[in-house]
């Protein structure tokens, strides 16, 4: 049984999804549908102690071997990520769909949206745990596919067109990757990524893999939202349903993210990505340019959750920044960004669904005076708003702190003053739901009283996590700069 | 010559040229759908193309024959795949098409701005 652990972790969910489909109770779906969430997680844990003690793990689908079979390998960088998108199903599917969610799903058709989000997370677990280049693309559209049907779930008729549009860009993104993925078969006659990488040195000077190249990182910065690509994330993030705005934004660009990382190290190489091509040449100012314009854009929304969803471009930026540097401490910085933001900001987008569930409304202007009407879901709000400034003692501290390390070692005082404005930024935004829910009067006679406790729950245990990560960095800094050095290819 | 004997490639070119074009400037959703499908079905072509070996067959085993040419059945497998997952993103797209014209009343851009009261 344990030997087979890498394909289950993507079986699991993907046979639990028509299963949903069989529940008549939507209390029963939604313990399934946690359980196989936890299930996932379990797994992940579990191969996540595998590769740390024994090194990376190859798993050939179906008894056939790479490179001609599929390979799942897991290695120490995406064993982390498979443990953080497991850690974000878990906690965010027992949220369910309450009133908290904001969404627009029939009563008695609850088991399509399980099975949609078990799809979701089988999607974006085998992207991740795949080691075949064909099947990331399958994986990818999968994932897709599933995100597209969520965020038109939204309440709100404009989730419709935000979903419409994002599977207009998501299409587009997806099409290129499966272009640049052809060039590099048309050139090696390979799609297993470690073959890849061995093959692709004596072709590396054709302009089919420039291409390729070109394709495969254009598509993946659409998936990613990296400026000026992000079109599609704010409309996506701020009309679907809030449980989902909470796993999207945790994990659906992170493991764009970590696929990026992986094409651009693993299969083609530093020397080539950096300094041949010089990707970090364009991808430096697009990243400062998001840090900045997504928290511009932040300070200026009405609206709490599309606030949040700008303030994501945002740190977008600085996880590409620390892809970008292309040192240890930078990749080190940008791993450990992509795990705290994912705690981070998935506990904020509960925090909202907590707010929207007793207020109806996530409008800034409905929130006067909050803090007083439910102190512990504000209090909520604060420290994961804090993290997002990146205060001393919250998570989001510690990576910015690997990302100002990497900026001093490669000689950019500039950009590490670059960092820490964009961090001022933060603040500023921050602040103004801050003053809104504590400084402002409450409206007379504005209910009080918690959210309920299914959703208040799993918010506080989101942002608790993003505060003892700020304390204990030794697991998450730990895994990170392992999975740097293992990208970059130095010894530890 | 490197030109003409190319042309196969030039074809899809063009082909996804339109595709891109009719989804970013026509207003109509379902118009908007097309273009998408026609970018789309430019890289099944693209791959197919890449599995023709000059003087292949189709690569069926040929018995008494170890030497025929073949040509290479990979990437026609592999679109396969890409045409459902093309299909799904086709069928996905169209409902919400559906969901929209029911929501909005119309399914042209401009007006569906309007409606929202943005240009977003």
């Amino acid at each position: 049984m344990s030997e087979h652990l890498p394909a289950l972790l993507v079986v699991l969910p993907l046979l639990a999804a028509p299963l949903c489909l069989l529940l008549p109770r939507p209390a029963w779906l939604r313990a399934f549908a946690s359980a196989i969430a936890l299930a996932c997680f379990a797994i992940a844990l579990a191969l996540l102690r595998h590769v740390l003690e024994t090194g990376a793990w190859s798993y050939a689908l179906g008894g056939w071997a790479a490179p001609l079979g599929i390979e799942f390998r897991v290695d120490v960088a995406n064993a982390g990520v498979l443990a953080t998108v497991a850690l974000l199903a878990a906690v965010v599917l027992p949220c369910g769909l309450g009133a908290a969610a904001g969404h627009a799903i029939p009563a008695g058709r609850s088991h399509l949206f399980y099975a949609a989000f078990l799809l979701l997370l089988t999607g974006l677990l085998g992207v991740t745990i795949t080691g075949d280049a064909f099947n990331v693309f399958v994986f990818l559209e999968i994932s897709s596919l599933a995100s597209y049907t969520l965020v038109s779930l939204g309440r709100s008729r404009r989730a419709l067109r935000a979903a419409f549009s994002y599977l207009l860009m998501g299409t587009i993104g997806g099409t290129f990757i499966l272009i640049g993925i052809g060039f590099l078969y048309l050139m090696t006659g390979t799609l297993n990524m470690a073959d890849l990488a061995q093959r692709l040195p004596a072709v590396e000077q054709t302009r089919t893999v420039h291409a390729a190249f070109a394709f495969l990182t254009v598509g993946l910065a659409i998936k990613l939202a990296v400026f000026p690509l992000h079109q599609w994330l704010p409309n996506a993030y701020s009309f679907a349903p809030s449980t989902v705005s909470a796993f999207l934004a945790g994990t659906g660009t992170k493991v764009a993210y970590y696929l990026l990382l992986r094409f651009s190290f693993t299969v083609f190489g530093a020397a080539f990505v950096f300094g041949r091509l010089g990707l970090d040449l364009l991808l430096l100012p697009l990243s400062l340019a998001a840090m900045f314009i997504g928290a511009i854009a932040a300070i200026n929304q009405t609206d709490l959750k599309r606030l949040l969803a700008y303030s994501s471009v945002s740190q977008v930026g600085y996880m590409t920044l620390g892809l970008s540097l292309a040192s240890v401490t930078g990749l080190t910085g940008g791993l450990v960004h992509l795990f705290n933001h994912a705690l981070i900001k998935g506990g904020l987008f509960l925090v909202v669904a907590a707010l929207v569930a007793r207020t109806g409304s996530s409008e800034l202007a409905d929130l006067h005076g909050i803090g007083r009407r439910m102190p512990i879901t504000s209090a909520a709000f604060v420290l994961g708003g804090l993290g997002l400034i990146g205060v001393p003692a919250t998570a989001g501290f510690v990576s910015k702190w690997y990302l100002v390390l990497a900026a001093l070692e490669s000689g950019g005082l500039l950009l590490a003053f670059a960092i820490l404005a964009s961090s001022l930024l933060a603040a500023i935004y921050v602040w103004r739901v801050v003053e809104i829910a504590y400084f402002r009067a409450p409206p007379e006679g504005a209910p009080r009283g918690e959210a309920p406790l299914d959703i208040l729950v799993p918010a506080c245990l989101l942002i608790g996590a993003s505060l003892y990560f700020g304390l204990f960095t030794h697991w998450s800094v730990g895994v990170a700069a392992r999975a740097a050095r293992d990208l970059l290819g130095v010894g530890s | 010559m490197t030109f003409l004997s190319l042309w196969n490639y030039w074809a899809i070119v063009v082909l996804m040229m339109l595709g891109l074009y009719v989804m970013i400037a026509r207003e109509n959703l379902v118009k908007k759908m097309m273009g998408l499908n026609l970018f789309q079905v430019s890289v099944i072509l693209f791959y197919v193309s890449i599995g023709k070996v000059a003087g292949g067959t189709a690569p069926i085993l040929l018995e008494g024959q170890p030497d025929a040419l073949y040509s290479n059945p990979l990437p026609h497998v592999l679109m396969l795949t890409a045409i459902v997952v093309g299909v799904s993103v086709t069928a996905v797209g169209l409902a919400l098409v559906v969901r929209i014209h029911e929501a909005y009343g119309t399914t042209e851009e401009v007006e569906l701005e309007k409606l929202d009261g943005t240009g977003a």
